[in-house]
């Protein structure tokens, strides 16, 4: 069973966001990481860079497959976790925790309410 | 794609889904890519044992006082060396040299062979093999009748012996010997895709299901598990043994891939492709399939990406991984032949990016024996 936290929102492509003011923190859902499986090197945007809703920002590879990451929303990358360089296995272990991917400075916040909430993405994965 | 209706299942589907398997499309047959994890697999496979369905393959058997010498005309290695109960690997070619499949032949007696073929090329073999000297009346495709399961690791014979019983005949090193199980006929081949020891079974369709079932509880006290087709990549990678579609295709020959050790240019009979083999031996090969490593940690390598000497692209990744055993991205490429020799270092492309890599001996992995 995947674990699915109330508190967040979600796109269709298996990506999760928390908002604190007018900073977004993006991770990969518990759903995603369990289809990927064994995550062993992750690929992450540069800071400043700029991001559409939708677009590629990062690639996580398991050991069978290289998989696009993408932004939940518009806005400028301000920190990445560089932890998973080291540990890309964090993604399998804890998804909405220390394997958070990246944080971006949102463009425009209005965008968050074309996300998911977690019961939409539950029934979005039939779990 | 194939639509999941469609695709091809093995008569072990129903067992995959019991044992927790997320199947994938494998070149139109619904397989099993892994159940536990691909690490895990890999894992147990280089340490104790793996069990894995290969019911998806092709079986052929030839018959007759002249199937021996057919098979010569047909296939690159010398099927005249082989006594009653020996395999070899072996290729079948076109006429310009390219593979159309690699499979290993075994003499299962005197007079009959057994053909283990890649189940993406079934009908191409079949139809080649019956354009080739053969006809129904000596050949038989018993793909459907067959299932196979391959038990590979440090721990296969000793499950064998468990599973089969005191007074199985266990064959050596790419040996295979008849049997019976619960009545029924079962080929054991010492022969396998993984780097390890290992045993092949093949047995009847209507079994296949209880003989796993069974399999898995006799492996169960040495730490058999149930793995999929990610594993056997890895683990196949590892060993350097090439993946027909992959390293292999009808545009490369054995002696690109580095397969002349199993080409007989030497025995009297010709078979397709051999001409052009002998023309490329004079003229030696262009571009070699040499397997390479990434210098660090870094992105693993995949099929299609391109590989560098300074700004000069030299090759072609045609099977990439990272390596569970080793802890590194490994590959197979197709690289021009003045940059194919180990030690020499090259750059690999990653999403627009370079990474150092650098040509090593095949293979990556070597069992202790």
């Amino acid at each position: 069973m995947s674990n699915i936290p109330e508190n967040l929102r979600y796109a269709v492509s298996h990506e999760w966001i928390s908002v604190e003011g007018e900073v977004g923190t993006v991770g990969i859902t518990d759903h995603a990481q369990q289809e990927l499986s064994d995550v062993v090197y992750v690929d992450l945007p540069k800071i400043g860079a700029h991001l559409t809703a939708g677009s590629t920002v990062a690639v996580i590879e398991s050991v069978k497959a290289a998989s696009d990451i993408y932004s939940p929303v518009a806005g400028e990358v301000v920190e990445v976790n560089s932890a998973l360089a080291a540990k890309p296995e964090l993604v399998n272990r804890d998804p909405y925790g220390a394997a958070w991917l990246f944080k971006l400075k949102l463009a425009n916040p209005t965008e968050l309410e074309a996300l998911k909430d977690a019961a939409g993405y539950k029934a979005q994965i039939g779990g | 794609m194939t639509s999941p209706s469609e695709l091809k299942k093995t008569p072990l589907f129903a067992a995959h889904q019991k044992l927790g398997a997320r199947m994938v499309d494998f070149g139109g047959w619904s397989m099993p890519v892994q159940y536990t994890g691909i690490l895990d697999e890999h894992n147990a496979v280089r340490q104790a044992a793996g069990v894995f369905d290969i019911s998806h393959m092709g079986e052929f058997f030839v018959r007759g006082e002249t199937a021996g010498e057919v098979l010569n005309r047909l296939l690159t290695n010398d099927v005249a060396k082989l006594a009653a109960g020996q395999g070899q690997y072996t290729l079948m070619l076109n006429h310009e040299g390219g593979v159309i499949d690699d499979l290993i032949v075994y003499r299962t007696d005197e007079l009959e062979y057994l053909l283990v073929v890649n189940a993406s090329k079934i009908d191409e073999d079949r139809e080649w093999i019956l354009q080739h000297g053969f006809d129904q009346s000596n050949f038989s495709d018993r793909s459907a009748q067959f299932s196979a399961l391959a038990l590979q690791g440090p721990k296969a014979l000793e499950i064998a012996r468990v599973f089969l019983g005191a007074g199985w005949p266990e064959p050596k090193r790419n040996e295979i010997t008849p049997y019976s199980w619960n009545c029924e006929v079962v080929y054991a081949a010492r022969t396998g895709y993984t780097g390890e020891d290992g045993i092949e079974l093949f047995f009847p369709s209507e079994v296949a299901e209880n003989f796993l079932f069974a399999l898995l509880e006799a492996g169960k006290p040495f730490g058999l598990k149930p793995c999929g087709l990610g594993a056997r990549d890895t683990l196949r990678l590892e060993a350097c043994l090439p993946l027909n579609g992959n390293d292999l295709s009808d545009r490369r020959t054995p002696l690109d891939a580095g397969l002349g050790f199993f080409v007989s240019l030497t025995k009297d009979a010709s078979f397709p492709g051999k001409d052009a083999l002998l023309r490329q031996k004079s003229e030696g090969v262009k571009e070699k399939l040499v397997a390479f490593r990434l210098k660090d940690k870094g992105p693993p390598p995949r099929p299609h990406y391109h590989l560098f000497r300074g700004s000069e692209p030299v090759g072609e990744v045609t099977s990439g991984a990272p390596s569970p055993t080793l802890g590194y991205g490994i590959g197979l490429a197709y690289v021009r032949a003045d940059s194919a020799e180990p030690g020499t270092q090259l750059d690999l492309e990653v999403r627009g990016a370079r990474v150092p890599v650098e040509i090593v001996k095949k293979p990556f992995y070597k069992r202790q024996s």
